[in-house]
């Protein structure tokens, strides 16, 4: 009929030899119910993914000074509210479930783009503008979703092999993805569930390997049209797919847990064991490697409190102070966590002493260590006030061990890891801007 | 206002949705998704990094599309053809059961999880582990050739369960399959 039609027949009947040609394609399991498996796994478990992502940066209480990594982020601060400090373990499930998810559905996005490959090299490229955009939005959607797993692993690694920063390379990435990925769901929801629909799960999962067929023509070819026979059935490939995700699973979900279960963290950086004494739990950047030395941290070590009423005090005095004892957990943004018993002085009271009303001070936190990105963090009035906020001297009781913080550390219910200051040298508390 | 004006409206539409191939509306939600990503991309350049953050996006998408899985889907092929492949055996008695899959998944595995902890495994950030940590990553490379091992182990015990099982149900055997297409792979 039309010029583009004809052209577009002519195209199709001359493709580039290869994988552009449909009967290169030969894998009898590939159709649109296979890949609308997968894709209902994604479409539950990428908004989980992308959630928490989000969650943690809210828990970064970027709005405070110093806080945030990512100062020009503009707009994509808007959902930014006051981090709590209840439940005290929600940031290490919200966290946890960011990277071991991750972790688990790396399998099922390979197995997703295998599954739609062919897809890649169809020709004609376009068969109208509208094909042609949204196959541009498709690199967002796949560029976007392996740019995001492959920064979130190596980072969790200490692997920074890449020539930015991860928060805000992670951070804007997310945003280029989920913009490709809703209007991918919105187009596609309907395909999906229509091709759910034309097979039976349960069916598949009684059909073995010599009644396995192939899946009936597809419009958009992912069926191919010469398929071999089959090597694995249906069932075998999501056995073997959701496999694939439980032995990352069971092999990193460990370093999210205390006691013996830490040891079945075999593949994941911060699942060691450091022993049994009260101070051998992980430990986040060495005083070595921070620059923290014995002599910073000997008997002439003070504490500087800045307010109205400035103070100094040495370790002695703090211990003087009325000392609480909470178990609470550290939970860093690369995953791991681990609760331990801390004991220390409120920061309230600091607080009073330094002159300031809890509820309407804020502190800006002051460590020793010299460089390192969380060397000062900022903490809301909310978790000044809050009574397990400690300053913490002691640990499951004993004595900070140096790379635990020694003399004295931040010790925040629900707050991320690195906001727990260690080697405190200043706090300076200030009256809250609202 | 003339009467005719929502079927001029309704005409340019069609007209519209017919250049574009598609409902106008998914024009509207490609544009909104590209306003988004825009702006987001935006925020890259004013972070100053949007040099390697490009390469690395559309890096990432080139090696897995153009290297990674071509790797695979040919490592997979290639299995199969393995030249140490057992030639059929005389009619009368009944061939092995394929052994790939007890091969496949135990590679793929392996690979995947090497692929997940590279940079452990082969200690590449040895100097941030050890900054970061205070101990060294000198357990993985053993612990991942522990767990390949485990997995090898237990797909090589799976075959043999089933050949103990396809042996004992072989009597009397069955009829040859009719010769086929040749064996190709879910990667191929």
């Amino acid at each position: 009929m039309s010029d583009r039609q004809n052209a577009n027949a002519w195209l199709r009947a001359h493709p580039p030899p290869g994988p552009f040609r449909p009967a290169f394609w030969r894998s009898p399991l590939r159709g649109p119910w296979l890949t609308s498996v997968f894709g209902l796994v994604l479409l539950f478990g990428i908004p989980i993914i992308a959630i928490t992502g989000l969650v943690s940066y809210a828990a970064y209480d970027p709005q405070l000074p110093i806080n945030d990594p990512t100062p020009e982020k503009g707009w994509l601060g808007f959902y930014l509210f006051d981090w709590p400090t209840n439940p005290a373990w929600l940031y290490r499930v919200t966290q946890g479930v960011h990277v071991v998810l991750g972790l688990t559905l790396t399998s099922v996005l390979l197995a997703k783009l295998w599954s739609v490959i062919p897809k890649l090299f169809t020709w004609p490229p376009a068969r109208s503008p509208a094909e042609a955009v949204e196959r541009a939005s498709l690199l967002l959607l796949v560029g976007g979703a392996l740019f995001e797993f492959v920064t979130g692993i190596l980072n969790i690694q200490l692997f920074y092999v890449f020539p930015f920063s991860f928060y805000p390379a992670h951070l804007y990435g997310a945003w280029i993805f989920l913009a490709a990925f809703v209007v991918h769901v919105a187009f596609k929801l309907p395909k999906m569930v229509r091709s759910l629909r034309s097979r039976s799960f349960l069916r598949e999962l009684r059909t073995r390997l010599d009644a396995t067929r192939p899946e009936p023509p597809d419009p958009d070819g992912l069926v191919p049209p010469s398929p071999a026979e089959p090597t694995m059935s249906r069932r075998g490939l999501l056995a073997f797919v959701g496999g694939a995700s439980l032995i990352t699973l069971g092999l990193s979900a460990g370093q999210t847990l205390d006691g013996p279960l830490r040891r079945t963290a075999l593949l994941a950086p911060h699942g060691r064991v450091y022993g049994p004494g009260p101070n051998d739990f992980q430990v986040n950047k060495s005083a070595t490697a921070m620059g923290v030395h014995l002599a910073d941290t000997g008997p002439a070590w003070r504490l500087e409190l800045a307010g109205p009423h400035p103070a100094r005090l040495s370790r002695a005095e703090l211990l003087a102070m009325p000392l609480h004892t909470y178990a609470l957990p550290i939970a860093c943004v690369e995953g791991w966590s681990t609760e331990q018993s801390w004991t220390g002085v409120r920061l309230a009271d600091l607080a009073r002493l330094a002159g300031m009303t809890p509820g309407t001070a804020e502190v800006l936190v002051e460590s020793l260590q010299r460089g390192g990105s969380f060397s000062r963090a900022s903490l809301s009035a909310g978790q000044v006030a809050d009574p397990r906020s400690l300053l913490a001297l002691r640990v499951n009781g004993a004595d900070l061990s140096l790379d635990h913080g020694y003399p004295a550390r931040i010790i925040v219910p629900n707050a991320p890891g690195v906001h727990n200051t260690k080697w405190v040298r200043e706090l300076s508390f200030h009256p809250t801007a609202k | 206002m003339s009467d005719d004006m929502p079927f001029r409206i309704r005409g340019s539409y069609r007209r519209l949705a017919t250049h574009y191939g598609a409902d106008p509306l998914h024009l509207l939600a490609l544009l909104a998704c590209f306003a988004l990503a825009g702006y987001a991309a935006g925020r890259v350049v004013a972070a100053g990094i949007w040099v390697g953050f490009l390469v690395w996006f559309v890096g990432a998408a080139v090696i897995h599309d153009l290297l990674l899985y071509p790797l695979y889907a040919l490592a997979d092929v290639a299995a199969q053809r393995r030249p140490w492949r057992r030639r059929r055996r005389p009619s009368g008695t009944s061939a092995w059961p394929s052994s790939i899959n007890y091969l496949r998944v135990p590679v793929a595995l392996s690979g995947l999880l090497l692929l997940i902890w590279f940079p452990l495994i082969l200690r590449l950030a040895e100097g941030n582990y050890h900054r970061s940590t205070a101990l060294d990553t000198s357990p993985y490379l053993g612990r991942w050739l522990l767990v390949t091992g485990v997995l090898f182990a237990a797909s090589a015990l799976a075959y043999a369960i089933r050949l103990r099982h396809h042996k004992t149900s072989a009597e009397p055997p069955p009829p040859l399959p009719a010769p086929r297409a040749p064996r190709s792979s879910p990667s191929g």
